[in-house]
Parts: C-alpha cells; sequence; structure tokens
C-alpha cells in the first residue's frame, strides 16, 4: 500500500487505517459524525495527498487543456479555478477534475487518485499532438484540506498570505508553515476552506497535519477522515467519480451542464452532447430522502413504478441533516420535487421523495 | 446488570439466559467499534432463526452490520426503543440498548459462548 507523507500523523492521531485505491488512509479518527459535524461548525483537517496533480507546461498548454476539458479554460486567469470535466467522446465522464491557471503556459489539472493512471494516459494519448508537456507530479505533492467556517481563523496562523483577501474558486502562491505552497481557496465538503498543496519531505508534511491538529483544537477543527468527507460531499451533492458519474452516464445525464461551454471550440464529448441537448436527456441524477423506513445505501437497486430502473448511485444517513439521503438517476419525467419512487433495501422496497438539492447549502 | 451475568459470541453479541429465554444485544466492544449507530432493524416477533444465521442489522453512518443469532429459537420480543432512539446502543448497550429475546430451543447452544472475562482475552487476543 503506498502511504502519503503525513502517514506518520496519522497513526500518532490514532486514525482507523483503511486501504482506498491503493493508499493507506484514515476513514476516521474520532468518529465519522463527530468528524462531520465538526466540518459544519468549527472545521476539519483533511489529509487529501492522494489525489492526482498532473501539470500542463509549454506554449500549447492552453489549447491542449481546452480540447481535453469541458469547461472554458480561456476565462481563467492566472490565480483562478475552474471544475470541469475530462470527458468522452460520447460525452461522459473520464473523470472530473479541477483546473489552476498558474499562468498563460502552465495548468495544474487536480483528478481523481482513482483515475490517476487512466487519466494521465487518455491526456498523453488525446492531446500529444499539441506543444504541451504533460507530467504526472502527484507523488511528489502532499495536498492538506482545511475546511470549515473558523478554517480561515486557523490557517492564518500557518502563512503571511492574505487569505481574506483568496476569493472562493481562486489561490495564491505562498508559505505555509514555511514551505512554498499553493493555497487554494477550494474543497469537497460544501462549506468555507482551503486546500493546500506543497512538496516537501515526509517529516516536513506530517509535522504540518499535527501542528494543524494542535493549534485547531481552540477553533474546534479536529482532524477528519475519508468517511467524513464523503459524508459532507453527499450532504453538498458534490459528485463523486465512480458512483454518482462515471463512463455511462452522460454529463448532461450527471446534471452539470454547466461545466459544458460549447461555443468554446472543439473539445472531446462536445459532438455528442449538442446531439444530446438537442435530441433531450432520457433520465437525470436527482437527490432524494427515504420517507420509509431505514439508509439507502451505493449499490441498492431503484424502482419506478414497480420495475427496476437503476441503483443508488450514492446514499448515506447525513449526519448533520439526521436523515437518510442519496442520490439516483430516474427518468426525466420522474425527476421533479416530490415524484416518488423506491429503493430495495435488504429485499424490502422502501418509499423514497426526490427533494431539492444540495440538501445542504451553507449560510 | 453485571458482565457477570452475561455470554459473548465471536461475533460480539451479548446474551442474557433467563430461563428457556435468551436476551441479546451488543458488545460494549462492538458499539466502539461501529460508531455512532443511526438505524437499527429487528426481526418480526414470531420468527425462527437457527444458530448465526442473520437476523438483525445495525447501520452506522459508514455500513451495515449484520447481527446474528447466537442460539437457535424464536423471537419473542423486540425492543421497540431502538425504532426511534437507536443510539442506546452506544450509550447503554448492556441495558437500555438490548435488542430482541429469543425462545431457545436448545441450551447446548450456549456452550460456545464465552464468559465475560474469556471475551476479555479474546478481544486482546483478536
Amino acid at each position: 500500500m503506498k502511504k502519503t507523507k503525513v502517514n506518520t500523523a496519522h497513526h500518532k492521531l490514532n486514525g482507523k487505517m483503511i486501504e482506498f485505491f491503493g493508499w493507506e488512509l484514515p476513514v476516521q479518527y474520532s468518529g465519522i459524525s463527530a468528524e462531520h459535524i465538526a466540518v459544519r461548525t468549527g472545521g476539519g483537517i483533511f489529509d487529501v495527498s492522494h489525489m492526482g496533480e498532473i501539470f500542463f507546461r509549454g506554449k500549447e498548454a492552453l489549447n491542449a487543456v481546452q480540447y481535453l476539458t469541458s469547461n472554458n479554460a480561456a476565462k481563467l486567469k492566472p490565480g483562478r479555478i475552474q471544475y470541469s470535466g475530462l470527458l468522452t467522446e460520447t460525452g461522459c465522464f473520464v473523470d472530473d477534475l479541477l483546473v489552476y491557471m498558474m499562468n498563460e503556459e502552465e495548468y495544474l489539472l487536480v483528478v481523481n487518485a482513482a483515475n490517476l493512471e487512466k487519466d494521465f494516459k487518455w491526456m498523453q494519448d488525446k492531446a500529444g499532438h499539441f506543444d504541451v508537456k504533460i507530467e504526472n507530479l502527484s507523488d511528489d505533492y502532499t495536498q492538506i484540506a482545511v475546511q470549515g467556517p473558523n478554517a480561515e481563523k486557523l490557517l492564518s496562523e500557518f502563512t503571511d498570505t492574505d487569505l481574506r483577501a483568496i476569493k472562493y474558486y481562486r489561490f495564491e502562491n505562498g508559505k505555509v508553515n514555511g514551505v512554498a505552497a499553493i493555497i487554494s481557496r477550494t474543497g469537497y465538503t460544501g462549506e468555507d476552506g482551503f486546500e493546500i498543496y506543497f512538496v516537501s519531505e515526509k517529516d516536513t508534511a506530517s509535522a504540518m497535519f499535527l501542528e494543524l491538529a494542535e493549534k485547531g483544537k481552540k477553533y474546534d477543527i479536529i482532524p477528519a477522515g475519508l468517511g467524513a468527507r464523503d459524508t459532507l460531499r453527499l450532504e453538498a451533492k458534490m459528485s463523486l467519480y465512480g458512483n454518482d458519474i462515471d463512463d455511462s452516464h452522460t454529463v448532461l445525464e450527471a446534471d452539470l451542464g454547466w461545466i459544458l461551454k460549447f461555443k468554446k471550440g472543439d473539445f472531446i464529448g462536445k459532438e455528442a452532447l449538442l446531439k444530446q441537448k438537442e435530441a433531450g436527456i432520457k433520465r437525470k441524477l436527482i437527490g432524494f430522502e427515504l420517507t420509509g423506513k431505514g439508509i439507502a445505501r451505493h449499490g441498492y437497486p431503484i424502482y419506478v413504478d414497480g420495475r427496476e430502473f437503476g441503483i443508488v448511485t450514492s446514499g448515506t444517513y447525513a449526519p448533520f441533516l439526521k436523515k437518510p439521503i442519496g442520490l439516483t438517476y430516474l427518468p426525466i419525467e420522474k425527476c421533479e420535487t416530490g415524484s416518488e419512487f423506491q429503493v430495495e433495501i435488504r429485499g424490502k422496497k422502501v418509499s423514497a421523495e426526490v427533494v431539492e438539492t444540495p440538501f445542504y447549502k451553507r449560510q | 446488570m453485571s458482565l457477570e451475568d452475561l455470554k459473548f459470541s465471536k461475533d460480539h453479541e451479548w446474551v442474557k439466559v433467563e430461563g428457556d429465554t435468551v436476551t441479546v444485544g451488543i458488545s460494549d466492544h462492538a458499539q466502539k467499534e461501529l460508531g455512532d449507530v443511526v438505524y437499527v432493524e429487528l426481526p418480526p416477533i414470531g420468527d425462527t432463526f437457527a444458530k448465526g444465521e442473520a437476523c438483525s442489522n445495525i447501520e452506522s453512518v459508514k455500513a451495515v452490520n449484520d447481527i446474528y443469532a447466537p442460539v437457535s429459537g424464536e423471537i419473542v420480543d423486540i425492543n421497540s426503543a431502538l425504532e426511534d432512539n437507536p443510539e442506546l446502543i452506544n450509550q447503554s448497550p448492556y441495558e437500555e440498548g438490548w435488542m430482541f429475546k429469543m425462545k431457545m430451543e436448545d441450551e447446548g447452544d450456549l456452550d460456545d459462548l464465552m464468559d465475560a472475562d474469556i471475551y476479555e482475552e479474546y478481544l486482546q487476543g483478536a
């Protein structure tokens, strides 16, 4: 199993370690519910070093990114970030990702750990004809996320960078605990917060995590694991690759049409998606609550008008909202709020209802 | 309740024997491992289960966990308070967090269960 440079800190903090796509990472420290609620009320510190960092450098870096991804990277300025899709020819997801504009000839693409090798190969195969050097620097980079209403207060103790000046989906190059870092106001929790990227030795990375945990105490900020990361993102209805988005559902079906910029020029998947937009989609990803008893989980079958239609793509008990929630694809005519269907839980059909999303939105 | 009155299974259920009836719950160790219990599915009264058969579920935020019948027999009572207050399993695993009662078919089933001190050793070794 691969270990992140923060690994020593997880063991010191009694993290309950699991394997996650080849990485040894903590699923929890004090408990998923406690960590989840801490992030909503104070904050949480996450080691997300398993995420992939791929750099595009060269004269045609922008052209390559524009061709490979669906959002309009030409709209970016240095220091700005956008959520985007790396798409198949059929308009489905190879992966979802963040695009950071470092400068005119350098972009950083942050991808899912589970897809890193696949994405890297895809990028090289599909954008080989551009004058760009595509480099996978994932093993060099540590990424620590500090998330929650008190995140800015804690992080300001570790940096001279004016954090208040960094707006949502923007970043600054600065120093955190003396280490050169990309300080990015982004996250996967539905809260305000930062993601910090840096290259360092193991000891430095672990020490930083431990110090964040120690100084975080007075702001009710605690270490948080993959368990809370998953329940937090689901409450905020942020899609997870492999669950809610994949290579068999299109961007339009995933209800992420806002990351498609058809007027920007050619990109992989454009043709298929334009056709689908014209014809109209037949199914769409929706959020639901169970009205019957139980908890819907990933993979449980769903029934519409008595017929099996698909599966719950993500489902959990939401620790902050204190109710069972989930995501699934439904026939387009069944997607309006209040529409009913059923989830099969251990052989029993339980009623569910389409609700407005995100389930949770910060004030 | 004293732990000495209880017997434990390798699957971390506890059993209290009163005549031919057993009360069943999960151990303190098990509730700590599970974390916050958010949903409990209890067996229907009158159903019968063989020893070792899954008869109930406890769900934490992250996962569903089967609970196995520690003896063979019929379900004669369930703790319906758990439906609205599943956290009782965390707060009081040996008393208010009991799950169900069974009428035992064969007292010999108890032979495979451990006394509290042996269970403690089993946990150390696990």
